[in-house]
C-alpha cells in the first residue's frame, strides 16, 4: 500500500490538472494546470525508477562494500535522464505558453476564455 | 570504405542532425546578407535531401536499417536489453521521411518571396529549420521517448510560427489554443510511455513490440497513445485546432505544418502496426473483438462529414481549405482503419496501400491549396471569399494551379487524388458498402465547396480595387509549379509510384516481425534485470 502512494498522488495530480485546463476561464490558470500535469506525470517517471535494494546509481558516493559484493545492485538510470529531458521540456513549453498569454493580454486586453473567441465556426 | 559508403552509413544521425545545426547557425549566416541566409536555407535542405536520397536507395536495396547512437550494435555488453537510442528505417520511414523533404523544400522555396515583406525572418528561418529537424527526426526514431521529444520539438517551432504574426489576436489565439492541446497530447503520451517501461524496462519500439502482453495496462497505453496521436493529427472531435491553426498561420508555415501533423499521424500508424503488431494479429482476432478499429473507421467517416460540411459554410479562404484537410486526414484514417480491421486479407492490402498512397496525395493537394491560398492574400492582402473576386484577369498561373489543386482534391482524374481515392473505394466496399458511399459523397461535396470558391474568388466580375495586382514572384510560381508537376505527373502514372514506395511501405507494416527481428531476435523472453 505504502508503495502505492506516489501512483496515487500522480493520478490526483493528473485529474487535478485536466480540471483546471478543461473548467478554468483564465488563461494563466490554463497554465498552471498544464504545469500541474506535467509535474504529476515527472513524478510517474521518477516513480517507476524505484528499485527495492537498489543503489542510485552515482558512481562515486555509491557505498563500496555494496559496488563489491552485488555489482548488480545498480539501477538503470533511465527514469531519472527521462524525467530530466521532461523537465526540461516543460519549462520551454511554459515560457513559450505564458509568453503567448502575456501577447494575447495585450492583444485582447483581457484572460478570459469567454471573451478571446474571435476565432469562431 | 568510401565517402560515399561512410555518408550512408551515418545517414540518419546527419538526416537530423543537418537542419537541426543549419537552424543554429541560421542567425548567425542572417547577419551578412538575407539573400546568402536564403540560400544557405535552402542549400542545407538540399544536403538533408540528397542524404535522404541515399538512405532511400540503401533501405531498398538492403532492407530494414538500424542506426545506434554512440555505437555499431544496438545491444550493449551486458545488457539484455537495448539501452541506447536507436534509429529504426524501413520503407514506411523513408515515404514518410521523403514526403518531409519535398514539403521542407518547397515551403523554404516559396517563403524567398512570401516572407520578404516581413521582419524577423532570421527567426522565421531558424524555426522552420527546427520544424523540419523534429518531423524527420519523428519519422525516423525507433526509440518511444525520443518520439516524445521529437514531438515536443515540433509542437514548441510549430506553435511559434503559428503566432509569427504576433500583431493579430486571432493567430495568437491559434497558438495558444495549438500549444494547450499539443502539450497535453504529448505529455499524455509521455504517460503511456512510462506505463511501457514499467512493464517491459525499455523504450525501444521493437523490443515492446516485441514483449507486448495486452495487460490492462497496455489497453490503457494504447487508448492514451491513440487519442494523442491522434488529436495531434486533427481526427475527429479534436480537429477544432487543425482548422484554427492552419487557417491563422502564415500559409508557407501552414505547408510545413501538414508535416508535422502527418508525423503524427504516421506515429499513431506505427503504434497501431508495429509495437500493437502481435495485438492485432494475434491475440484480438481469436476473441473478435472490433472496437478500435471501428472506433477509428467511424472517427474517419464522421472526420470526412464534418470536415467537409464545415468547409462548406466558410467564407474564409484559409480557413476553408484547413477544413478540407481535416477532411483529407478522415481518408488517411479510413484506408488505414480498413486495412488494420481487415489486416491479412487482400483487399485489407489495398486500403492499407490507399491509405498510404493518400497521405502523399494529401500534403500535395491541401499544401498546393494552402500555397495558392499565399499567394492570393500577396497579390491582394485579402483572404475572404466575399470580398474576392475576378482574380483570374491578373493571376493567370496561379489560377491554373488552383484548378489543378481543386481537380486534385476532390479526387478527379487525371490527378492524384483520383488515384489515391480509388483504391480507398474499391477496397473498403469489401468491409462495408456504406464506407465508400459516404466517402464519395463527401468527395462531391468537396468538389462542389471548391467550385464555389473558385467562381467566387478567380471568375467573375472585375473588380476595380484588384485592378491593379500582378502576378506573384517567380520562386512562389516555381514552388506551386513543382508541386503540380508532382501532383500531375502521380496522377498519371500511380503505378511506378503505388509499386516502388507505397507497396514496401505496406509490406513493412504489414510484416511488422521483421522490424522485431533487425533489433531483438522475437520471441526471447525480455526479463527483468
Amino acid at each position: 500500500m505504502i508503495y502505492n502512494i506516489p501512483f496515487i498522488a500522480v493520478v490526483i495530480m493528473v485529474i487535478i490538472g485536466l480540471f483546471a485546463v478543461l473548467f478554468k476561464r483564465n488563461l494563466v490558470k490554463i497554465v498552471i494546470g498544464i504545469s500541474i500535469i506535467e509535474s504529476g506525470v515527472n513524478l510517474f517517471l521518477i516513480t517507476l525508477g524505484y528499485r527495492e535494494g537498489g543503489v542510485a546509481p552515482i558512481f562515486t558516493s555509491a557505498p563500496s562494500e555494496i559496488v563489491k559484493d552485488t555489482p548488480g545492485s545498480m539501477v538503470l538510470p533511465v527514469p531519472q535522464a527521462l524525467t530530466l529531458t521532461s523537465i526540461v521540456i516543460g519549462v520551454a513549453v511554459l515560457a513559450l505558453m505564458l509568453s503567448l498569454v502575456m501577447h494575447i493580454y495585450r492583444q485582447y486586453g483581457t484572460l478570459d476564455v469567454r471573451k478571446i473567441r474571435r476565432l469562431k465556426e | 570504405m568510401n565517402w560515399l559508403e561512410l555518408l550512408s552509413l551515418h545517414s540518419p544521425a546527419l538526416i537530423v542532425g543537418i537542419p537541426l545545426l543549419a537552424a543554429f547557425l541560421t542567425p548567425l549566416v542572417s547577419r551578412i546578407n538575407d539573400k546568402i541566409r536564403n540560400l544557405f536555407v535552402l542549400v542545407m535542405l538540399c544536403v538533408t535531401g540528397f542524404l535522404i536520397i541515399l538512405l532511400g536507395y540503401d533501405v531498398q536495396t538492403n532492407g530494414i536499417r538500424t542506426y545506434v547512437f554512440g555505437s555499431g550494435a544496438p545491444l550493449p555488453s551486458g545488457m539484455s536489453i537495448p539501452v541506447r537510442i536507436m534509429f529504426e528505417i524501413d520503407s514506411m520511414n523513408v515515404f514518410m521521411v521523403i514526403i518531409t523533404i519535398i514539403l521542407a523544400l518547397v515551403g523554404v522555396l516559396y517563403s524567398w518571396s512570401f516572407m520578404n515583406r516581413q521582419d524577423g525572418q532570421d527567426k522565421y528561418y531558424t524555426i522552420v529549420l527546427l520544424l523540419i529537424a523534429s518531423i524527420l527526426g519523428m519519422v525516423l526514431t525507433g526509440d518511444m521517448f525520443n518520439f516524445f521529444v521529437f514531438l515536443e520539438i515540433s509542437c514548441i517551432s510549430s506553435c511559434a510560427l503559428i503566432a509569427f504574426w504576433v500583431h493579430k489576436g486571432e493567430s495568437l489565439e491559434a497558438a495558444f489554443k495549438y500549444i494547450v492541446i499539443s502539450s497535453i497530447g504529448a505529455l499524455f503520451i509521455l504517460f503511456a510511455i512510462g506505463i511501457f517501461y514499467a512493464q517491459y524496462n525499455t523504450l525501444n519500439m521493437a523490443t515492446i513490440a516485441n514483449a507486448i502482453q495486452y495487460s490492462f495496462l497496455d489497453k490503457i497505453a494504447l487508448v492514451i497513445l491513440i487519442a494523442a496521436l491522434t488529436m495531434k493529427a486533427g481526427l475527429i472531435p479534436m480537429h477544432m485546432w487543425l482548422a484554427d491553426s492552419y487557417g491563422e498561420a502564415p500559409p508557407s508555415i501552414t505547408f510545413i505544418l501538414i508535416g508535422a501533423t502527418q508525423a503524427s499521424l504516421y506515429g499513431a500508424i506505427r503504434i497501431l502496426f508495429t509495437v500493437y503488431g502481435n495485438v492485432f494479429r494475434d491475440i484480438l482476432p481469436n476473441s473478435s473483438s472490433f472496437i478500435i478499429e471501428g472506433v477509428i473507421i467511424l472517427l474517419a467517416l464522421i472526420t470526412i462529414l464534418i470536415g467537409v460540411m464545415m468547409a462548406l459554410i466558410q467564407t474564409d479562404f484559409k480557413r476553408l481549405i484547413a477544413y478540407a484537410a481535416v477532411a483529407e486526414v478522415g481518408y488517411i484514417f479510413l484506408g488505414v482503419g480498413v486495412g488494420l480491421a481487415s489486416i491479412g486479407t487482400q483487399y485489407g492490402g489495398v486500403a492499407l496501400k490507399g491509405g498510404l498512397f493518400h497521405i502523399i496525395n494529401d500534403a500535395l493537394d491541401i499544401g498546393l491549396l494552402f500555397l495558392i491560398v499565399g499567394a492570393v492574400l500577396y497579390a491582394t492582402k485579402e483572404t475572404s471569399v466575399n470580398k474576392l473576386g475576378g482574380l483570374a484577369r491578373n493571376l493567370k498561373y496561379t489560377t491554373l494551379f488552383f484548378i489543378v489543386g481543386l481537380l486534385a482534391v476532390s479526387g478527379m482524374p487525371p490527378f492524384n487524388g483520383f488515384a489515391s481515392k480509388l483504391m480507398i473505394y474499391e477496397s473498403t466496399y469489401q468491409l462495408n458498402p456504406i464506407i465508400p458511399i459516404v466517402a464519395i459523397l463527401a468527395s462531391i461535396l468537396m468538389l462542389a465547396v471548391f467550385i464555389k470558391v473558385f467562381y467566387s474568388v478567380f471568375l467573375g466580375p472585375d473588380l476595380p480595387k484588384f485592378k491593379e495586382i500582378k502576378e506573384v514572384p517567380r520562386s512562389m510560381l516555381f514552388a506551386m509549379g513543382i508541386i503540380v508537376g508532382l501532383i500531375v505527373f502521380i496522377g498519371l502514372f500511380p503505378d511506378i509510384f503505388v509499386s516502388n514506395i507505397i507497396q514496401p511501405a505496406a509490406n513493412a507494416l504489414i510484416n511488422h516481425s521483421s522490424y522485431i527481428s533487425k533489433v531483438i531476435t522475437p520471441t526471447t523472453f525480455i526479463g527483468g534485470f
